[in-house]
């Protein structure tokens, strides 16, 4: 190990928070991608606001802990700026689907070389526990005691219509599997998405739906994306269904920052 | 003294911009100064537009209000520009849109069929635009080599045959009554630019890298010039998804070590008013062009105002540093950009450019020497030791390294934060933190006290004072010539120089401030300041002050 990956700060997520998970098998990812010559010193961690968000706290890694919903354009500036750097977002539910969501929506219409991985418990939890656009409908939320109204944003299926080249789906309860993931979104040029689902002991916990729901995908021609966007529909984030997880949709385009330097 | 005034009158789609760029050419070729106000409106075709270019033998930063030569495409210019002719106005006019009959006895006029000389060459009705060039050209018995040296220059298509139409509007210009030969002064032509232009080349000279921008007038202008000078000036021009994205891209370049600008109108600035509280906290730096025009909300898009003053010293949520600087014209746009970028990146917090309307799209004679800018280098770190990205320094200035740099760990953050980066909700922390920032003004105060920060313009010794900040200056730096009455543009606008103010109106009499809005903002900050002023002279129909109407309204206060 090259270098100390923790900053040795308190971490003050819940005990058991699923975001321990996601930083854990990012940093074995990292550690991983290391020996096949990733150079730490080029990676940036970038997170919004949310309890996904201290990660750019606990990572002795360079970072830019940004505004809510901000981390994705920010993100982009620093690819634009120097194309040997690799940044990775790290964003919450609320943050990438409510406050930010046209960043989403254009950084993988423009395919800019950057990873979203999103942490998604489908509930707000830094703000103590109001519905979020992942939230299934009727969800009983701080700021809808008689149940949300609203139909759940489909993720997946919402990045497959952007123009998004890497599209997956993780779960913290599979942490190998997630692990691939990582290493395969990092491994694709151009944008990488990652809808990573995780309980929140605290406000949504959905450990026992997922366990039983959640199932890993059979190799399938990911660069198909009509059947990418069938098995995008398999789910719809409501309370019920079969939740597949994995790669949905992988294609190799140009990205923005090359297209960018070819009208030079 | 030498000083012509042209309008040229028509609808949108009639090449109204293109005939007053050729007219400003032509007399910067003869050794003029210019300035060209455009006035048009939000729309594509149709409606009316009108431009007034001024050339003169003295420096000007002002049009006038009445012109000696009238090119009117259109009937609406007879009655919508009326105050703009007096009885001496040679009114050039297409005969073929336009009866005699339409035109007041008074005026002497130019009739020519304009529209049948280009249908008979098969060319379309924009090219009324070189016809009338031909003619006035004629008029003024100028060399129609000229003429045709400027229309090879700025036509693209069609050139041969714009010269020949151009051709056939000079013969008849020539053998007109009131005719006369116009002198060529003895300087070389100089570069005219606008405002736009002005403030895109003081950034590049600065080293900027990168524009961010979501398209909205009247700054505009800055992404098309840049755009399409990419290559030319080594900057890519990006158009991103709107003003959020805009402000945090660039804050992200900043972040990576590459100077980005952003450039907007009152309504994008609201947008970025988030991220310009970030790159506070995170002591970014990053440019923001704020061209005003009227509010609020989307107002009058393509008019003029200065009522964002104060929206732009407030803005942003918690207390920073903040750079405010307010060119009054191409040269200080030019200079006051590249040393709000320069400052922006040494102290690393936000600059802001006020501009508006009237600066930002009028066309001026440029005077300042772009070389004698310089990319003045921040504050870098040593490479030894640990990186802290905000060390508490004496001067609340730390030391910089950017994204990907060895050895550099670096962590930028929304947060409050100790000096490695990481969130702190400490008190003592919070305290040294928010004070370090904050010094980073009083080591800025130092570096300003040896550069200009005023303009003391007019009759030095007058005890009547104008005070008056951005495009205003233009005009009310002429009237105060005319009245022989002193001038004081503050051209930063934070820092505020309330010293170098008050040492300027030491014995004033009548203390004047000019404004285009319409409660006074200048006047609210010379208050908070401990300067009152004695009148205001405020215009807020989204129409610049025009020499003339301004002077008369100075001379009733000063009697």
């Amino acid at each position: 190990m090259s270098r100390e990956m923790d900053t040795k700060i308190e971490k003050t997520w819940c005990p058991g928070c699923a975001n321990f998970t996601i930083e854990a098998v990012f940093k074995n990812t990292l550690l991983e991608l290391e020996k096949e010559g990733l150079d730490l010193s080029k990676v940036v961690v970038l997170s919004g606001i949310g309890c996904h968000g201290k990660i750019s706290d606990y990572l002795n890694l360079s970072s830019f802990y940004s505004l809510h919903g901000r981390a994705i354009p920010v993100a982009e500036g620093i690819k634009l700026a120097n194309k040997d750097l690799i940044p990775i977002v790290f964003v919450g539910d609320g943050d990438a689907y409510g406050e930010g969501l046209e960043h989403l929506i254009f950084a993988a219409k423009r395919n800019t070389n950057i990873n979203v991985f999103v942490h998604n418990n489908r509930v707000y939890g830094l703000t103590t526990g109001q519905f979020a656009p992942t939230s299934p409908e009727k969800f009983k939320g701080r700021s809808t005691p008689k149940g949300s109204v609203e139909e759940p944003l489909n993720p997946i299926e919402l990045m497959l219509a952007s123009k998004a080249s890497f599209v997956a789906r993780g779960y913290t309860g599979k942490a190998e599997h997630l692990k691939d993931l990582m290493k395969q979104a990092l491994h694709h040029r151009g944008f990488s998405f990652i809808d990573i689902l995780q309980p929140c002991l605290a406000y949504f916990d959905s450990r026992d739906f997922y366990g039983k729901n959640v199932y890993e995908m059979e190799a399938q021609d990911v660069s198909n994306f009509n059947s990418a966007m069938a098995k995008a529909l398999e789910w719809d984030y409501n309370n019920g269904g079969k939740i597949p997880v994995g790669v949905f949709y992988n294609q190799k385009k140009l990205t923005f920052e090359e297209k960018i330097c070819l009208t030079n | 003294m030498k000083d012509f005034s042209f309008l040229i009158g028509g609808k949108a789609g009639d090449g109204i911009k293109q005939a007053g760029h050729f007219l400003a050419q032509l007399f910067n070729e003869l050794g003029y100064n210019i300035f060209i106000y455009e006035d048009y409106q939000s729309l594509i075709t149709g409606g009316h537009n009108f431009s007034i270019v001024r050339a003169s033998d003295k420096r000007i930063l002002s049009h006038k209000q009445k012109v000696d030569f009238a090119i009117v495409f259109n009937k609406d210019t007879l009655e919508k520009n009326q105050e703009n002719f007096k009885k001496e106005t040679i009114i050039i006019y297409d005969s073929d849109v336009i009866q005699s009959n339409d035109l007041p006895k008074k005026y002497k006029a130019v009739a020519f069929p304009m529209s049948n000389v280009l249908k008979e060459s098969n060319l379309p009705l924009i090219v009324r635009n070189a016809v009338s060039l031909g003619i006035l050209a004629g008029i003024l018995k100028i060399d129609f080599e000229l003429v045709k040296k400027i229309i090879e220059n700025s036509v693209h298509k069609k050139i041969e045959e714009n010269i020949k139409v151009a051709e056939i509007g000079y013969k008849e210009g020539l053998e007109h009554k009131n005719g006369f030969e116009i002198e060529k002064l003895k300087n070389e032509p100089r570069k005219i630019l606008t405002g736009n232009e002005a403030i895109a080349l003081g950034a590049v000279r600065a080293g900027m890298k990168f524009y961010f921008a979501y398209p909205m007038t009247p700054a505009s202008g800055i992404l098309h010039f840049l755009a399409a000078n990419e290559d030319k000036f080594g900057v890519k021009a990006i158009h991103p998804e709107n003003e959020i994205a805009v402000a945090l891209m660039a804050e992200g370049a900043a972040t990576a070590g590459k100077r980005a600008m952003v450039g907007t109108s009152g309504g994008g600035f609201a947008l970025m008013v988030e991220a310009l509280s970030l790159a506070g906290q995170a002591e970014i730096p990053i440019v923001f062009v704020l061209s005003q025009r009227p509010g609020p909300a989307t107002g009058i898009p393509t008019y003029t105002s200065q009522a964002d003053l104060l929206f732009s010293l407030f803005a942003g949520h918690g207390e920073f540093l903040k750079i405010v600087v307010a060119p009054g014209d191409v040269d200080e746009a030019m200079f006051l950009t590249a040393m709000a970028m320069n400052l922006s990146w040494k102290y690393q917090t936000p600059a802001i450019i006020l501009s508006d309307k009237h600066l930002s799209e009028s066309v001026f004679s440029a005077y300042y020497d772009e070389n004698k800018i310089k990319i003045e280098q921040p504050k870098l770190w040593s490479g030894k030791g640990d990186y802290k990205r905000y060390s508490d320094e004496k001067d609340g200035i730390s030391s910089l390294a950017f994204l990907g740099d060895k050895n550099a760990i670096v962590k930028a953050t929304s947060y409050e934060h100790n000096e490695f980066g990481i969130t702190t909700e400490n008190s003592e922390e919070a305290k040294k933190m928010a004070e370090k920032r904050l010094r980073k003004k009083i080591t800025l105060l130092k570096e300003l006290k040896g550069e200009k920060t005023i303009n003391v313009l007019g009759n030095k010794k007058s005890k009547n004072v104008l005070i008056v900040w951005g495009s205003t200056k233009g005009a009310a730096v002429e009237a105060a010539e005319n009245l022989g009455i002193k001038v004081i543009q503050p051209m930063f606008i934070e820092p505020f120089p309330a010293d170098e103010i008050k040492k300027e109106l030491k014995g004033a009499k009548k203390i004047i401030d000019i404004e285009t809005n319409a409660t006074g903002q200048m006047a609210y900050i010379l208050k908070a300041n401990g300067i009152e002023v004695d009148e205001k002279i405020l215009k807020y129909d989204g129409r610049p002050f025009i020499i003339e109407k301004l002077e008369e309204k100075i001379k009733k206060i000063i009697k």
